[in-house]
């Protein structure tokens, strides 16, 4: 078999991954995009609401300015954020915004001309530059395009499975070529994973469901330790039933929470104008506390709040949201014009992930990481809306200079050998799984993975849930783990595809459920009814976890503070 | 209308590996009220038929994954809800004339190979600004619509064209390069034009208006290839192109 390796594989083609790859295309290194999905099909392009630059183009924004839009950043993330990379995220956002623009982004227009920005969550200013409602698939089109003009290298529809290593250092991947049915073996003097989050570890998510954080785990497993995978955000407004996203775009564009009395209930959680519009976090916690003491709707999915955008001008809808009136019809069987949208919080985005500096590095020689897999952390506790596609962006670009950097550095010699000897030994841990009992199995401990999840490590969490979230899990690792194959074939075999992804949920599950256990404190999205406070002087440190069979070790590492001193944090 | 409760499925499936040819395998699914053809499918796999082989993803109508044929009309199988189709059974297969991986999955190898040959991307030739290249909201309405294509494959398999001949460019490479021609932004006239004017490109279309029909985020192709002709007359590009090349007939034959 011909051998094939590349200086630099990028694993995701989501626009994490695709930043880095135009990054090393464009600097001449060899290079290729592995992803599961035709890259087009990544989760970035779900992304509906905007991307923060602190631009200054609306009116409202004028004096806008990166700092400010760095202490929005820090306060948001409960203080938990490394300020440095943040005040990178910042600053170099602006020029990432600026290069989608100058590379075709679609970008809503003011008047003028210039970008349009709205309100989003936590934001002083109308920060979020926008296109309609659908800016992640406006920018991962852009990205694509771009990528086809630099010529960048896809291997489309190849999951990747192992990492290999040589001496502790990157010596390539093993993937599984869906389309053909065949393992592949391509070597790399250096991997950026960028494979995204995995939402799907929870039974309600707006995320696809490809985000399983295989990505994440295939580094994991290797050795590479991955941090603050307790923090999980539950997005206020999804569809009951679908868990369909409902951008924060429409409470920026003016739309209002209301309870089952009809009452804009979240001005008696928080001060700030528009109460709507608090971060995340305190918002989703609002709307359970508004069901759990009986304010909510009661539909067919369960309970339910709405969100009412029925006096808000046509135009508006029309123009601004017309992806979430689509969404709504073709869903929810509503027109947001005439009637409120039924909405529920539901698993969003993952804080933590790799554990990588400001250039996207692991410990691990030649392994980098970047996006929503990652973890740097510009984030902390809790993420503000808009920043996830500045994070892809930013450190998406920084991981292929890195990346690239490091291949120029470190000229070892590919072993093509090692990497054939990895896709047998793979080829013979493939043959194990068709040997045992696979089939409606598997189907069956993902739901029982979910379940655990979602009652245990869920918006509101305390000792004894978490505890017994935790054993629940060491128990269901092991069928997991003993679960087979029953289709013997591997030609896009989904059965195969989804037995991985649950080897990958459930590890994921424990590390971020031990490190939420550990954390007796709250912060952010972490929030823990028995120790309801923040807890700065014990709890200022990011949990790092470390794979081993048994469980993942558990060490912390300091919080990088440079301008903004942590303090109670109010809206 | 669909029954509520219980719908009959009829799927195609071929699998390279093991059969000569394609059939049909039966099945009967519960389904609740509001359900989607995806999600029916989703219940096969897990529950009864694991080799299925389909693909998926954001279950959203965005990512234009699951792109298939449902009762004879090409569509995306998270947002056709069950409830919305007649007949007593429902009959999935894969896009039509492109070459079957197995079971619902094809290679769209080629139609993304059709899409590159436009040069899909923003040209300019000027040199860009320290912030961004103005655009008026005026302008941008121009290409609101167009910018929604979402890569599905549905429009340009509906095509009965380009089930014929694969190299005609199709509905969805053309309404992206129309997309880039009427972006005020853009600067690459002659070179999104090189293969939209020659043959295989906008006169190639034979107005079956499928691609339209079928669009499932309503972008109108149709439109689009029609927008394309009237500026390839308005510039006489067709007539520059191909004195061009007659040109240099003469030049390579003398």
């Amino acid at each position: 078999m011909q051998a094939v390796h590349h200086d630099v594989i990028v694993i995701g083609g989501g626009l994490a991954g695709l930043r880095a790859a135009v990054e090393l295309a464009d600097s001449g290194i060899n290079s290729a995009v592995v992803s599961r999905v035709h890259p087009l099909r990544s989760h970035s392009v779900a992304a509906e609401g905007g991307i923060n630059a602190a631009l200054g183009n609306a009116e409202e924004s004028a004096s806008d300015s990166p700092e400010i839009h760095a202490y929005d950043t820090v306060k948001g993330s409960d203080y938990l954020a490394d300020q440095d990379a943040v005040e990178i995220l910042v600053r170099e956002g602006i020029d990432r915004v600026y290069e989608m623009e100058h590379w075709g982004t679609p970008f809503s227009r003011t008047d003028d001309g210039r970008i349009a920005q709205r309100a989003f969550g936590g934001g002083t200013y109308h920060r979020t530059c926008y296109s309609a409602d659908k800016t992640g698939h406006a920018l991962l089109t852009t990205l694509y395009e771009r990528s086809i003009k630099e010529g960048v290298v896809v291997y489309e529809e190849h999951l990747v499975v192992r990492l290999v290593l040589k001496n502790g250092r990157t010596a390539g991947v093993v993937a599984l070529d869906l389309l053909r049915g065949k393992l592949v073996g391509i070597g790399a003097r250096a991997l950026v994973f960028a494979g995204g989050g995995f939402g799907r570890t929870y039974r309600h998510t707006t995320n696809a469901h490809i985000n399983t954080g295989l990505g994440t785990a295939v580094p994991y497993w290797a050795g590479v330790p991955l941090k603050d995978m307790e923090f999980v955000q539950f997005h206020p407004t999804s569809l009951p039933g679908t868990s369909i996203l409902i951008t924060e775009g429409v409470r920026g564009e003016g739309g209002i929470l209301r309870n089952a009395s009809g009452e804009r209930f979240m001005s008696r959680y928080v001060k700030m104008q528009p109460p709507d519009l608090a971060p995340r976090d305190i918002v989703t916690r609002s709307m359970m506390t508004e069901i759990e003491e009986g304010r909510g709707f009661n539909g067919p999915w369960g309970p339910y709040l709405n969100l009412d955008v029925t006096h808000l001008p046509k135009r508006i809808i029309e123009e601004r949201l017309g992806g979430i009136r689509e969404l709504s019809q073709s869903f929810a069987d509503i027109d947001p014009e005439r009637k409120p949208i039924p909405v529920i919080p539901a698993q969003h985005y993952s804080m933590g992930g790799i554990s990588t500096d400001n250039n996207g590095a692991t410990p691990v020689p030649g392994v980098f990481a970047a996006g929503e897999s990652a973890c740097v952390s510009v984030h902390g506790a809790n993420r503000l809306g808009g920043n996830s596609l500045l994070e892809t962006l930013v450190f998406g670009r920084r991981a292929g200079i890195s990346a690239a950097s490091y291949v120029k550095k470190n000229d070892i010699p590919f072993d093509d050998a090692l990497v054939e000897q990895e896709v047998s030994a793979f080829g013979d841990y493939v043959q194990g799984l068709f040997s045992r009992e696979g089939g409606k199995k598997i189907f069956d401990l993902e739901s029982e993975l979910q379940a655990i999840m979602e009652e245990g490590v869920g918006i509101f969490r305390n000792r004894d849930g978490l505890s017994n979230a935790l054993e629940r899990l060491k128990d269901l690792r092991k069928r997991v783990w003993n679960t087979g194959v029953s289709v013997h074939a591997l030609r896009y075999n989904l059965e195969f595809v989804r037995a991985m992804d649950l080897r990958a949920m459930t590890d994921l599950a424990i590390a971020g459920t031990k490190g939420a256990l550990l954390r007796n404190e709250s912060r952010g999205a972490h929030f823990r009814r028995d120790f309801r406070e923040r807890n700065d002087e014990e709890w200022m440190k990011h949990t790092v976890a470390t794979f081993t069979p048994e469980g993942p070790l558990i060490s912390y590492d300091p919080v990088r503070v440079t301008k903004f001193e942590p303090t109670r944090r109010v809206y | 209308m669909m029954e509520k409760g219980k719908v009959h499925f009829r799927i195609f499936r071929f699998d390279p590996d093991n059969d000569k040819r394609y059939h049909y395998d039966e099945y009967d699914v519960e389904t609740l009220p509001g359900e989607v053809v995806l999600s029916a499918l989703l219940d096969i796999h897990k529950k009864v038929d694991p080799t299925l082989s389909f693909k998926y993803s954001c279950r959203m109508a965005v990512c234009g994954s699951c792109g298939m044929v449902i009762n004879g009309q090409q569509r995306l199988a998270c947002r056709t809800q069950l409830s919305s189709l007649n007949g007593s059974e429902v009959v999935v297969e894969p896009l039509s004339s492109m070459p079957v991986v197995k079971d619902l999955v094809v290679d769209m190898g080629k139609f993304f190979a059709n899409m590159k040959n436009i040069q899909p991307y923003l040209i300019r030739h000027s040199a860009d600004p320290d912030k961004e290249v103005l655009q008026s909201p005026d302008e941008w309405r121009r290409i609101d619509r167009l910018v929604d294509c979402i890569s599905c494959g549905v429009c340009t398999t509906a095509c009965p064209v380009f089930w014929t001949n694969h190299s005609y460019l199709g509905p969805a490479a053309l309404v992206k390069a129309y997309r880039f021609l009427s972006d005020s932004r853009d600067e690459g006239y002659n070179e999104h034009m090189e293969q939209v004017a020659l043959d295989n490109g906008a006169l190639t279309c034979k107005d079956a208006y499928q691609c339209t029909v079928s669009c499932p985020k309503s972008i109108n192709p149709q439109e689009a290839i029609e927008g394309l002709r009237a500026m390839m007359l308005r510039k006489r590009t067709w007539e520059k192109i191909h004195c061009q090349s007659a040109e240099q007939a003469i030049t390579t034959t003398s």
